[in-house]
């Protein structure tokens, strides 16, 4: 397995990609495989208060239904509409086309607490 | 277990039941001999009366019923068959469910339709929670042309963080007995508080047609979803929800080859647009190809449920009515679109005759607009004469004083209805025996008296 390097993620499985004051938000490789093939994401409307580690949408798979957590507190500034209609992009480019929300972060240093590349892999590897 | 629950005592898992609701040990008498016993319960189904002529519908309603429908719901295949919870092994009942859900499609004109729910309250309540979830916000408005059982029971699935707001009857004129339009565009005014949802049925609990095209241009307008609370029998005839911009349609399948038998079991119609299709509680059935390209039935869209989805399903109050929805099923393949419009069509032209008969002797509607099949008429001390005549064995409808004891302008109502099995001899003996009770009726406080000693 092998992460972006350049993204944060959490324990929870989500990436976290730092543009400015904004962070673009999604779900890793790991997690994607992992609930198989996508079949709906029911994300937050722009403008609503998202908290670090608390549920603010859901993907559903053939099999599963999972909450996704913030990774960081902030505000919905966009989602990503093609999800609506495409929510398969999630399994095919989890890093890209697949992106969820992007918020405006309420303290960009936050992010510190996120883990980076090495540390993630470390945490999927152990399973 | 107790202590994992962080509760010290059994009862604390039941606080929210108000002790007035709460079982208390029964008071029964000591054990009896099968063949007394069986000449007890007998003597106690005696008492029900199956001779009356009646009138009565008010949500539910008595139709002929083909013998086919309930001979084959006891066939061992389905009467011991519950939705499956590993469904693709089950064929037979997932494409009964399939049948159920293609037939009341087509009959509402919508998109979806789930298998199934307890009745028409239960159904018009989950509409309700569908618009909350749906739109993210959480006030509803529903006519109180809507069944007041289902407006309360709508009332009770809202409870704790949604809002519930009724919107009037027109009082007088043309419209009367009809939803308020004004005052529900002023209520969808009010952009502080934004509308979920706008409730109305059609015939509305009066008998009246409501001007449902109309109410759902205005709830879409405010960016709110329109449910229509449907009688499926009358959609042979009427314009169905999908025609008129429903998003949502509810209604009680009872007419639909299920007898009147007391509070039910009966079946909860809800269909929705596909705009809504995750929103919807209830099992989804569709027909694809299996690896062998024959045909197959599959359970769909499963993660919505609360057997996987939890405490975020869709429902958690929910059940399929699957034996209740086979019977419908069968009673719909049997009688056909043609037949169910004789039936609707029948029903409309003895309740025409029975308006007639009415007339006749002095007895006018209540209300002006047009009904299919079922209508008030206006009776000084109506619960009196109702009793009146039930003594002399016809059931006069439903004494709107009591069932809508908050609405003032229906107080001297009867909620009368006839469907295809009321016969012109029926309609007769209603018209005769009503005038004879009108005629001979002592005052009222002499009624009230001789009523006490009944």
């Amino acid at each position: 397995m092998t992460v972006p390097t350049d993204l944060r993620y959490t324990r929870d499985h989500e990436w976290v990609r730092l543009d400015g004051e904004e962070a673009v938000v999604g779900i890793t490789q790991y997690a994607a495989d992992q609930l198989g093939d996508i079949v709906f994401v029911e994300l937050p409307d722009a403008g609503k208060a998202v908290e670090a580690s608390r549920p603010f949408g859901v993907v559903e798979s053939v099999k599963a239904v999972s909450d996704l957590f913030a990774p960081l507190t902030g505000e919905v500034v966009a989602t990503n509409d093609a999800l609506a209609g495409g929510p398969e992009l999630v399994n095919s480019d989890p890093y890209g086309e697949g992106w969820m929300v992007r918020l405006r972060l309420a303290d960009p240093a936050d992010l510190d607490d996120l883990l980076d590349a090495a540390a993630y892999d470390a945490l999927v590897a152990a399973g | 277990m107790l202590a994992a629950l962080g509760i010290t005592s059994v009862d604390a898992l039941f606080a929210d039941i108000p002790d007035a609701l709460r079982a208390t040990p029964l008071d029964l008498p000591p054990p009896e001999p099968e063949l007394q016993l069986a000449a007890r319960l007998r003597g106690l189904a005696a008492r029900n009366r199956t001779d009356l002529v009646s009138f009565l519908g008010a949500g539910v309603y008595r139709h002929w019923s083909p013998p086919a429908v309930d001979q084959l719901l006891l066939r061992g295949e389905w009467y011991t068959a519950y939705t499956p919870y590993q469904p693709e092994i089950s064929q037979g009942t997932l494409q009964s469910i399939y049948e159920y859900e293609s037939l009341m499609a087509e009959l509402v004109a919508m998109d979806v339709v789930s298998a199934s729910h307890y009745d028409g309250a239960a159904a018009t309540a989950e509409a309700a929670l569908m618009t909350c979830r749906a739109t993210r916000r959480e006030r509803v408005l529903i006519s109180r042309g809507v069944h007041p059982h289902y407006r309360e029971t709508t009332a009770t699935y809202m409870a704790g963080g949604l809002e519930l707001e009724e919107i009037p009857l027109v009082l007088e004129g043309d419209a009367a007995g009809t939803t308020d339009l004004a005052a529900l565009e002023a209520m969808l005014a009010d952009t502080e508080r934004p509308v979920a949802g706008v409730i109305a049925a059609n015939p509305d609990f009066l008998g009246l047609l409501e001007p449902m095209p109309r109410m759902a241009e205005l709830a879409h307008a405010a960016g709110a979803l329109f449910v229509a609370v449907i009688e499926p029998v009358s959609l042979a005839v009427l314009a169905p929800p999908g025609e008129y911009g429903a998003d949502i349609a509810a209604g009680e399948g009872q007419p639909l080859g299920i007898a009147p038998q007391y509070g039910g079991p009966y079946l909860g119609i809800l269909a929705s647009t596909d705009a809504l299709v995750r929103q919807i509680p209830g099992r989804l059935v569709g027909m694809t190809t299996d690896l062998d390209g024959q045909r197959a039935f599959v359970m769909t869209m499963r993660a919505r449920e609360q057997d996987i989805r939890r405490d975020k399903a869709a429902s958690n109050i929910c059940t399929n009515q699957a034996l209740l929805a086979l019977a419908a099923s069968i009673y719909l393949a049997i009688i056909g679109p043609h037949g169910l419009r004789d039936v609707a069509a029948n029903g409309a032209a003895r309740a025409a005759e029975l308006e007639a008969a009415l007339a006749d002797i002095g007895v006018e509607r209540l209300h002006p607009g047009a009904y299919l099949n079922e209508f008030a008429i206006r009776v000084a001390d109506a619960p009196v004469v109702h009793r009146r005549l039930l003594d002399r064995g016809v059931l006069a409808g439903l004494v709107l004083a009591e069932a809508m004891p908050d609405e003032p302008s229906v107080a001297d109502g009867l909620l009368v209805c006839a469907t295809e099995v009321t016969t012109s001899e029926d309609v007769a003996r209603f018209a005769e025996v009503l005038a004879e009770v009108l005629a001979g009726r002592p005052p009222v406080a002499v009624e009230a008296g001789a009523g006490g000693m009944r």
